[in-house]
């Protein structure tokens, strides 16, 4: 990723887009922040953004005409926020604390001429800059057209705060001098800069229009001028007097007039709101219209603002939620993370647990895809050796081990000697329902073609998700080395994620799910409405089949043919979630796969049916009662969630059981390791589990005793314990030998190593 | 981690093979390329080293991780 990548990444995010009523102020108050401080009764905070944005806030904050409630998201079904009286009350109700600080003196010398809010914003802007001013007006008071506004609405001491402000900053204020042509003339002469202010008054001091843009620059050089406004807007007075000082500052700075100032004065935000959920509620009305909200309707006025925000994706995802931030902060900080040459890389564990599956991408208003920056990022670690060995490792072995010998295997069907089809059960459903593999495949050549043969490996998909595309190139080449042998058969996938990985990977093939072919050619004979007198169940769409329009509904359709009534859940279909497992997320963080896991199942009382034999175990793990498509097909093989050990040796199994009855090949004798006995219990077992550690690693380290290694003794009471090493993890058993069987106490497992000469 | 002391005195374990109690000794572990010298039990006569459960998957674990992001 470089710098023109993360900009525009950063730049689809919206989520730091500016609030509307922000955007649509001439001056960009902070309404939002403002409101929500004025909503927990904060007056002294929200006086704060007024003190920080607004000049004179004690003026402006009573009159200003709010062009922000115009934009108002609430204003579409109701009232809008009322943010001018809002602010009022702020004003009434506090005092500025703000101390100004202001710039050594400059040698220049300005002259305003007029005393309305644009020529005491010009006048206060740049008195901050350090520039030495000198205020002209034949009027006998200060303040313009403000002096036009009721007092009742603006104190009289508001203003003359505001000029007392300005003398203590240092200008030099001139009442009751008429500015005659001739007058005007020598300011211009005089002065390094010169500003006109009209507020409000059509035909100015002088009598004269200058052309004037909304920069405040005239057709005279050191001239500017502003404070024309139809409708004597008083906000957009003090906009163009701020606008006007940046204007004479730059110009006297000798710097661009332009650069930088596209956001000035109202914008438009590419902000978006969710307004599904929003209720309206009717704007709270002063008891008292003329003196304004109490402190009291004040909150309850600004507790109705819903404070616009998008949030989208992070509002349907556990993980983005869990980084405290939106995707604009997280790509910020992948790219930093990226950059670092020495030092810790703090964010792996955010770009390697994303499970990749897309929900954010779909409800994003831009499209923002978080599992595209992840995985790309994913695949540059890799490539610079930066990625975390233990990322995802377990998942990486778990592949290597289905396309091992132990696993892998493709044949025609029995006594044929080609195939037209090819079906690819995938290993999830290999390791955790080998028996309706089995099922299938018969159902297959029965029902579909008799010559459809049979691949048992792993699709690559663990290999894509970790970003390790060697490793995935190299699964795809054996996979496509098999498939071209058998005379390139159409494939049917039994799991989304390889038909997605073969969609991808494998374009060249013919790729069909299995739900499609069921759909099209009658569930199995028996099985039609034998689950009539079942409850509901509530459907999971798989992640990886978010946009398989057609294998949603081919499922769907053969529920129907069993008798099952579907309910969908909200987050279904296109925006079905992830149940943690995808983007080999659960090996990353296994906390914020449990907490999706946990949202997940609390989203229906009713039994969950799954398509994906992933989903089906990660969800019964939590305590869901969840069933697979296969589970109500074929319900006598129902084994739910049988563990990381079980799968690998369910495979290993069905690899040779369907050897001997299909193809009737003599398997030769498991490994002598694999052979040796254990005891394990539960609780056992599920603590090793969690560690990732199999049963086959244990029998690694009990063979390696069995040949000679060593080990510790417990005399106390008559355990053992052992390590080995079989690749980069030792892992160290304690276990009893009882007559011809090891009882496993306990597991656990490391990564660093003992120098060498140290045991 | 480097040059820290693991050891929290006797433990239960004895080397299977050499009959002998462990006993603590300076032990060097290696990870990602870092090296760290500890102290932990270790047969006196042959050198096998104990790393203890609350140690591999604790600090070790810990440490383990650090490593692997820097």
């Amino acid at each position: 990723m470089d710098q023109k990548e993360l900009r525009e990444l950063e730049r689809k995010c919206i989520q730091d887009e500016p609030p509307f009523c922000k955007a649509a102020c001439p001056i960009h108050v902070d309404a939002r922040l403002f409101v929500g401080h004025m909503a927990r009764g904060k007056l002294r905070d929200a006086r704060k953004i007024l003190d920080k944005t607004m000049p004179f806030p004690a003026i402006l904050g009573r009159i200003c005409d709010h062009p922000c409630e115009t934009q108002c998201r609430l204003k579409e079904s109701g009232d809008a926020i009322a943010v001018g009286a809002l602010e009022r009350a702020c004003i009434t109700h506090t005092t500025s604390s703000k101390k100004i600080f202001k710039l050594p003196p400059k040698d220049t010398k300005i002259a305003i001429i007029g005393s309305g809010l644009s020529a005491l914003t010009v006048a206060l802007d740049l008195t901050k800059k350090g520039y030495p001013i000198h205020l002209f007006d034949g009027a006998p008071k200060p303040g313009g057209t403000l002096c036009d506004i009721p007092a009742s609405l603006l104190p009289r001491e508001a203003i003359d705060d505001a000029i007392t402000q300005l003398k203590e900053g240092g200008a030099s204020i001139t009442m009751d001098t008429p500015i005659t042509p001739e007058r005007f003339e020598t300011l211009c002469d005089t002065f390094d800069a010169v500003y006109l202010g009209y507020d409000g008054k059509n035909e100015g001091p002088l009598g004269t229009v200058f052309p004037m843009d909304k920069r405040g620059l005239t057709n005279r050089e050191n001239l500017f001028a502003g404070g024309k406004i139809k409708g004597n807007s008083p906000v957009y007075l003090a906009a163009q007097g701020r606008w006007a000082a940046t204007s004479m500052d730059r110009y006297l700075q000798k710097v661009s007039m332009t650069a930088g100032r596209e956001t000035e004065g109202p914008v438009p935000s590419r902000l978006y709101t969710n307004m599904k959920d929003v209720v309206p509620a009717p704007k709270k009305m002063p008891a008292s219209p003329e003196t304004g909200y109490t402190s009291d309707e004040a909150e309850i006025e600004a507790r109705r603002c819903i404070q616009c925000e998008c949030l989208e994706c992070v509002k349907v995802c556990a993980y983005l939620e869990k980084h405290k931030g939106s995707p604009k902060a997280y790509v910020r900080q992948i790219y930093n993370n990226l950059s670092i040459v020495k030092g810790t890389r703090t964010i792996n564990t955010l770009i390697n647990s994303c499970n990749l599956c897309g929900l954010c991408e779909t409800v994003c208003p831009t499209g923002f895809s978080m599992a595209d920056v992840c995985h790309t990022t994913r695949q540059h670690m890799v490539q610079i050796g930066k990625m975390p060995p233990s990322a995802h490792e377990f998942a990486l072995l778990d592949m290597t081990f289905s396309n091992s010998d132990d696993f892998f295997l493709t044949r025609h069907a029995p006594e044929e000697t080609k195939s037209q089809w090819l079906f690819f059960p995938g290993c999830q459903l290999g390791g955790s329902s080998p028996q309706h593999v089995t099922d299938a495949y018969a159902y297959l050549r029965k029902n579909l073609h008799p010559q459809t043969g049979l691949m048992l490996a792993c699709c690559g998909a663990p290999a894509h998700w970790g970003g390790d595309d060697a490793r995935l190139a190299s699964v795809m080449e054996k996979i496509k080395g098999a498939w071209t042998t058998m005379g390139k058969p159409g494939l049917i996938t039994a799991c989304s994620s390889c038909q997605s990985i073969f969609t991808q990977f494998l374009p060249e093939a013919e790729t069909v799910s299995i739900w499609d072919i069921m759909a099209e050619k009658g569930l199995p004979a028996g099985s039609q409405g034998t689950q009539s007198q079942m409850m509901p169940l509530a459907i999971i769409d798989p992640c990886t089949a978010r946009h398989e329009k057609g294998v949603q509904k081919s499922v769907r359709s053969l529920l129907t043919d069993l008798g099952t009534k579907v309910e969908e859940l909200e987050h279904s279909g296109e925006h079905t979630e992830c149940c943690g497992f995808g983007g080999n997320m659960s090996n990353a963080d296994p906390a914020v796969a449990d907490e999706i896991l946990k949202r997940r199942i609390s989203q229906s009382p009713l039994d969950y049916v799954a398509y994906c034999i992933v989903c089906r175990d990660h969800l019964a793990s939590a305590g869901k009662r969840v069933h697979h498509i296969l589970d109500l097909i074929w319900p006598e093989h129902t084994a739910p969630n049988p563990g990381f050990s079980m799968r690998q040796e369910n495979r290993l199994r069905l690899k040779s059981t369907l050897r001997e009855t299909l193809w009737h090949e003599k398997c030769p004798e498991a490994e002598a390791y694999r052979r040796i006995p254990l005891q394990i219990s539960e609780d056992a077992l599920k603590t090793i589990e969690g560690r990732r550690i199999l049963k086959e690693d244990i029998q690694k380290v009990l063979h390696h005793v069995k040949n000679g290694g060593k080990g510790l003794k417990n005399p106390k009471n008559g355990h053992r314990l052992a390590f080995y090493k079989p690749l980069k993890v030792t892992f160290w058993v304690e276990y009893e030998e009882r007559d011809d069987l090891f009882v496993i106490h306990n597991a656990y497992c490391h990564r660093m190593t003992v120098a060498e000469g140290g045991r | 981690m480097s040059q820290m002391k693991m050891t929290d005195g006797p433990v239960d374990w004895e080397c299977a093979h050499c009959d002998t109690p462990l006993s603590p000794g300076k032990v060097s572990l290696d990870y990602m390329g870092s090296r760290f010298t500890v102290e932990l039990m270790r047969c006196p006569t042959c050198g096998f080293v104990y790393i203890p459960e609350d140690l591999a998957m604790g600090k070790m674990a810990e440490v383990e991780g650090i490593l692997e992001d820097k």
